[in-house]
């Protein structure tokens, strides 16, 4: 079966984010992009089922700005076999809403016909969490989120999901949508050779009008902030005197 | 203006706390009908909280298990009577409601700390490096409510409980079991003292100090990612953007060393303590009072003064 893995161009995320003056956005203008995390570990579990021969095929697909052709190159050098870029807008400043992303990568799943979807449980920039359960709500698949542990047997996937008191087990019929959590693997490192080789790997390039989908956003955007800073503490001398202070303001 | 509230329950357990911040948050909007759909569930606690218009009451094993593909089905037979759908922003409801808006064709908004009308809702993003405010178009509206900066609903006179059929219900995915960590502790995201440990507790066993300290203060025990990471604790106890996110009066931080992922899920607490042996570390630039020392010492001496 074809596995499809959707991953996103973000801001890096070691790097400290910045406001801009107009509170219009986060200032992503020459700041360092990456590969979500979350995705990475997508594109390893696509690849780890390729290596054991229950993946016969890794698509990797990316929507936003033409750029984010970086990040598929990434998930090419990791060893997926190709790429698909929808580019959907022309500002990196311009977030695709994950309703609009669920609709593009449905019409992509129709066309493509994967037998599973693995995704990242969350984008790192608008910290959504949405776009995998959108997709199976639109094609009428099952999901499972958080994944932290995936078997793909007898055309369902046994998923182990992080949950609040723990973990949760389910099984999940095929085709379905995994998403998946931080735990679920490792992702490798591409190597020179395999980076050189991506740049040949085929991409493919559409825009969301070749799919008839409107990525008009449904959420006006009003102003965006950075939270009030803590003051600075102090730093004190002894367990004694930390005790003291606890009462003093009256927290134990 | 009305909503529906889905009430987080697990099985039978009604998260009272949660459901109760979450109706707080959105009761200016409107008269609230709470859904408490579960497997054996008593909804009278629920129907006793201020606010509530009506609880419609359901029963299924698969709303027991939460189970996304069946609650979507169960939550969209009702949706047309409401402006609002929202709930807790637990794990149960961020797998269940991005899928319920999707099929109303509407856009979710996950993780709301602050509604500033019917329609215009803040949400931290970026790790909650930076906050948004955001106009819905949408005619329903879909948000989970992080609840940590909202208090729980008071208790009132009892509403109407009624009771309404399960839906058909989904074969797409099937429960198979949870391995749930039982705990005396209080409930990390309601706590009022949460005592927390990173990587510098070094170990499993060594986690137990962590413990000590707590129960001498009643509170819940959280874990940075790469304690959780390491083994030294459960995914459950992790705080932080992807794990959970607390406001306790009181956080304790030992060994953690404070990655922005990290402070996203506590940097709301309102007195942070920081017990760290790296004077660097960047927990300290959040922490109200900090602590530069071997935790080793620090912790047990901290656990016997406050016994």
């Amino acid at each position: 079966m074809k596995v499809l893995v959707p991953v996103k161009r973000v801001i890096d995320y070691n790097v400290k984010v910045k406001v801009k003056a107009d509170q219009s956005s986060v200032d992503l203008a020459n700041v360092k992009m990456s590969m979500n995390p979350f995705d990475e570990i997508a594109v390893e579990e696509a690849l780890r089922l390729k290596e054991k021969c229950i993946a016969t095929e890794v698509i990797a697909i990316s929507i936003g700005v033409k750029k984010s052709e970086d990040v598929l190159r990434q998930a090419l050098a990791m060893g997926a076999d190709r790429a698909i870029l929808i580019e959907a807008a022309n500002d990196v400043h311009m977030d695709i809403e994950p309703l609009s992303v669920a609709k593009l990568l449905a019409k992509v799943v129709q066309a493509e016909e994967p037998g599973l979807i693995l995704a990242g449980k969350q984008a790192i920039d608008n910290d959504m969490n949405a776009t995998g359960q959108m997709l199976a709500a639109l094609l009428g698949w099952g999901q499972a989120t958080s994944a932290s542990m995936l078997e793909i047997t007898n055309g369902s996937a046994q998923v182990t999901r992080e949950v609040d008191g723990g973990l949760q087990v389910v099984n999940v019929k095929l085709p379905a949508i995994v998403t998946c959590d931080l735990r679920l693997n490792e992702p490798r490192y591409a190597s020179l050779p395999n980076i050189m080789k991506a740049k040949r790997k085929p991409l493919q390039a559409m825009t969301p009008s070749d799919y008839g989908v409107d990525v008009a956003p449904r959420l006006v955007i009003n102003t965006t902030v950075e939270p009030p800073a803590r003051a600075a503490g102090e730093i004190l001398g002894s367990v004694d005197a930390l005790v003291s202070k606890l009462k003093e303001v009256g927290v134990v | 203006m009305s909503v529906l509230l889905i009430a987080e329950i697990s099985g039978a357990y009604i998260a009272l706390s949660a459901t109760a911040k979450a109706l707080s948050a959105v009761a200016p909007l409107g008269p609230v009908t709470i859904l408490a759909a579960g497997d054996g569930v008593d909804p009278a606690p629920l129907a006793a909280l201020d606010g509530v218009a009506k609880v419609l009451h359901v029963e299924g094993a698969d709303y027991g298990h939460q189970m996304p593909e069946s609650f979507s089905e169960l939550i969209l037979s009702i949706a047309p009577n409401f402006t609002h759908i929202v709930a807790p922003a637990t794990a149960a409801a961020k797998a269940i409601l991005p899928r319920v808006a999707a099929l109303l064709d509407v856009m979710v908004i996950t993780d709301v700390t602050k509604l500033e009308s019917a329609d215009t809702f803040e949400r931290p993003i970026y790790a909650g490096n930076a906050t948004q405010s955001v106009t819905s178009t949408d005619p329903i509206k879909v948000l989970t409510i992080r609840t940590a900066g909202f208090d729980d609903a008071p208790a009132a006179a009892a509403a109407p409980i009624e009771g309404v059929d399960p839906t058909t219900g989904s074969d797409l995915s099937n429960w198979v079991e949870d391995r749930v960590v039982k705990t005396d502790r209080p409930e990390l995201t309601s706590a009022g003292v949460v005592v927390s440990g990173g990587r510098g507790v070094g170990s499993e066993e060594n986690f137990a100090i962590i413990g000590a300290l707590a129960d001498t203060l009643n509170a819940a025990v959280g874990a940075s990612r790469a304690a959780v990471d390491s083994g030294y604790a459960p995914n459950d106890m992790q705080v932080g953007q992807t794990g959970k996110v607390v406001a306790p009066d009181l956080y304790i931080a030992c060994g953690v060393s404070g990655a922005i992922q990290h402070l996203a899920g506590m940097k709301d607490s309102k007195v942070i303590v920081a017990i760290n042996c790296d004077a660097e570390a960047p927990i300290f630039q959040v922490a109200d009072y900090g602590l530069v020392t071997d935790l080793f010492e620090a912790v047990p001496a901290l656990t016997e003064q406050l016994k």
